[in-house]
C-alpha cells in the first residue's frame, strides 16, 4: 500500500477508535441513567428514590392482580422472578396486553413504605410470537 | 487477484458503471416488487395471528425489514466513506450521495411504523427507551449527510466530510443492535439472533424472511437508479453524458 493511503488508513481507524471509545466512555458512565426504568431489586433495595416521579418494571406477579370492587382501582404485585418484589396501585384503563405473567412499566411514585403509586402503565410485550393454536403445546401454558 | 482488481478499478469509473448498471437496476425492481408483494401478502393475510397480540403484531412485516435495512444501508454508506476516504474513489461517494436519503425514508419508516405498532400493544407510540431514541439519532444522521454535502460547495471537500460523518455515526449501529441488551427497555429483545433458535413461530417467521430480502432487492435496486441519476448530474460536462442527452432528445 503506498504511504499516502496508509496515511489515509490511519487516519480512517483513528477516527473509528476515537469516536467508539468516547461513546463508550459516555454510555458507561451515564449506563444508569439510560436505563428506561428500575427493576424489583433497586425499587427493593432502596436505590429507587421516593416520593419522586419515576419508572419501573418488572413481570406481573401471576394470582397478584386485584381489582378495586369499584371503579377503575386495580392493584398487582411485580416480580423480577428471583425473590424481587413490590405492590403497585393504579387507577385507570390497563393496555390491552396487561395480563399476569406479562412484563409491564409503570410510571409514577413510590411510597415510605415501598407502594408504587402508578399514574401510567404499559405492557412490555416480549420478543416471542407463536400463533393461538399452539398456546396448549408450549411449556408456558 | 488481477481480475478482481480490474473489475473494481472499472466500476469506479462513471461511464463504465452507467452503460453496466441499467439491466441491473430493471431486475432488482421487478426481483424485489415480487419479493415484497409475496411477503407481505403471507405475513398480513395467511400468516395466523399472534397470540396475545393478535393481528396488531403483522406491523413487524413492515417494522423489521425496514428498520433492518435502515441500519444496513448506513452501515454501507460507513463502508464507502472508508473506501471514499482511502482510496479516493469517486463512486463511493455517488453511492453515499444517493443511499442517504434512501436511508432517512427507511429509518422513517421503521419510526412510524414502530409508533403505530407501540400504540395498541404498549399503551404508548413512543417512549425515550435506548432503542427507540438511538433509531432517532440514526435519522438524523442521514440527515446529517444529506445537509453536510448542501452545505459545502466545493465538492471533493464536501465528499470528504460526509465520508468522515459517515464513518463517526456507525458507532451508533451496534448501539442500535444492543440498546435491547446493554439497558433496560420498553423493546422486545432481538427474535432472530445469530447464537439462537428464533423465537417467532415458523409459519410467522417465512413471510418475515421473504418480505427482509425483498426489501434488500428493492432497495439495492432503489440506490443503484439514484446513483446512475448523480453519475449523469455530476458527468454532464462529458462527451459520453452529452452524447446520451443528444440521444434522448432525438
Amino acid at each position: 500500500m503506498p504511504p499516502l493511503r496508509r496515511q489515509r488508513l490511519a487516519v480512517v481507524l483513528f477516527v473509528l477508535f476515537g469516536s467508539a471509545l468516547t461513546i463508550g466512555v459516555v454510555l458507561f458512565a451515564l449506563q444508569e441513567n439510560i436505563d428506561l426504568f428500575y427493576e424489583p431489586q433497586k425499587i427493593v433495595g432502596g436505590e429507587a428514590p421516593i416520593a419522586k416521579r419515576i419508572r419501573a418494571g418488572g413481570m406481573v406477579e401471576k394470582g397478584s392482580l386485584d381489582y378495586e370492587s369499584q371503579g377503575l382501582g386495580v392493584s398487582f404485585v411485580l416480580s423480577d422472578l428471583r425473590g424481587s418484589r413490590f405492590e403497585v396501585r393504579y387507577k385507570g384503563l390497563l393496555p390491552g396486553l396487561f395480563r399476569e405473567g406479562q412484563g409491564v412499566l409503570v410510571v409514577g411514585q413510590l411510597d415510605a413504605s415501598r407502594v408504587f403509586y402508578a399514574k401510567e402503565v404499559l405492557a412490555k410485550h416480549d420478543e416471542n410470537y407463536m400463533p393461538p393454536e399452539l398456546v396448549d403445546m408450549g411449556p408456558e401454558s | 487477484m488481477g481480475s478482481i482488481k480490474d473489475v473494481f478499478h472499472r466500476m469506479g469509473s462513471p461511464r463504465f458503471f452507467y452503460n453496466g448498471s441499467s439491466l441491473w437496476v430493471r431486475g432488482l425492481y421487478i426481483g424485489g416488487t415480487l419479493g415484497l408483494i409475496i411477503g407481505s401478502f403471507w405475513g398480513l393475510v395467511l400468516a395466523p395471528p399472534d397470540k396475545y397480540q393478535g393481528d396488531s403484531f403483522r406491523i413487524m412485516y413492515i417494522h423489521v425489514p425496514s428498520a433492518h435495512l435502515a441500519e444496513m444501508v448506513y452501515f454501507a454508506c460507513a463502508m464507502a466513506g472508508f473506501v471514499y476516504v482511502v482510496w479516493r474513489m469517486k463512486m463511493a461517494d455517488v453511492f453515499i450521495a444517493a443511499a442517504a436519503p434512501v436511508g432517512a425514508i427507511l429509518t422513517l419508516l421503521s419510526l412510524a411504523s414502530g409508533i403505530l405498532w407501540g400504540m395498541p400493544t404498549w399503551g404508548t407510540g413512543w417512549v425515550w427507551d435506548m432503542r427507540t431514541t438511538s433509531v432517532l439519532v440514526l435519522l438524523f444522521l442521514f440527515f446529517g449527510l444529506i445537509a453536510l454535502r448542501q452545505a459545502i460547495p466545493r465538492p471533493d471537500r464536501a465528499a470528504y466530510s460526509v465520508a468522515i460523518l459517515a464513518l463517526v455515526g456507525v458507532v451508533n449501529i451496534p448501539i442500535i443492535k444492543y440498546s435491547v441488551e446493554w439497558f433496560t427497555t420498553l423493546h422486545q429483545p432481538a427474535s432472530i439472533t445469530f447464537a439462537n433458535e428464533p423465537t417467532i413461530e415458523t409459519s410467522m417467521l417465512w413471510p418475515l424472511l421473504v418480505n427482509t430480502i425483498g426489501l434488500y432487492i428493492f432497495i439495492a435496486g432503489v440506490i443503484l437508479a439514484a446513483m446512475r441519476v448523480e453519475v449523469l448530474k455530476r458527468e454532464q460536462a462529458t462527451e459520453w453524458v452529452r452524447d446520451i442527452t443528444r440521444s434522448m432528445q432525438r
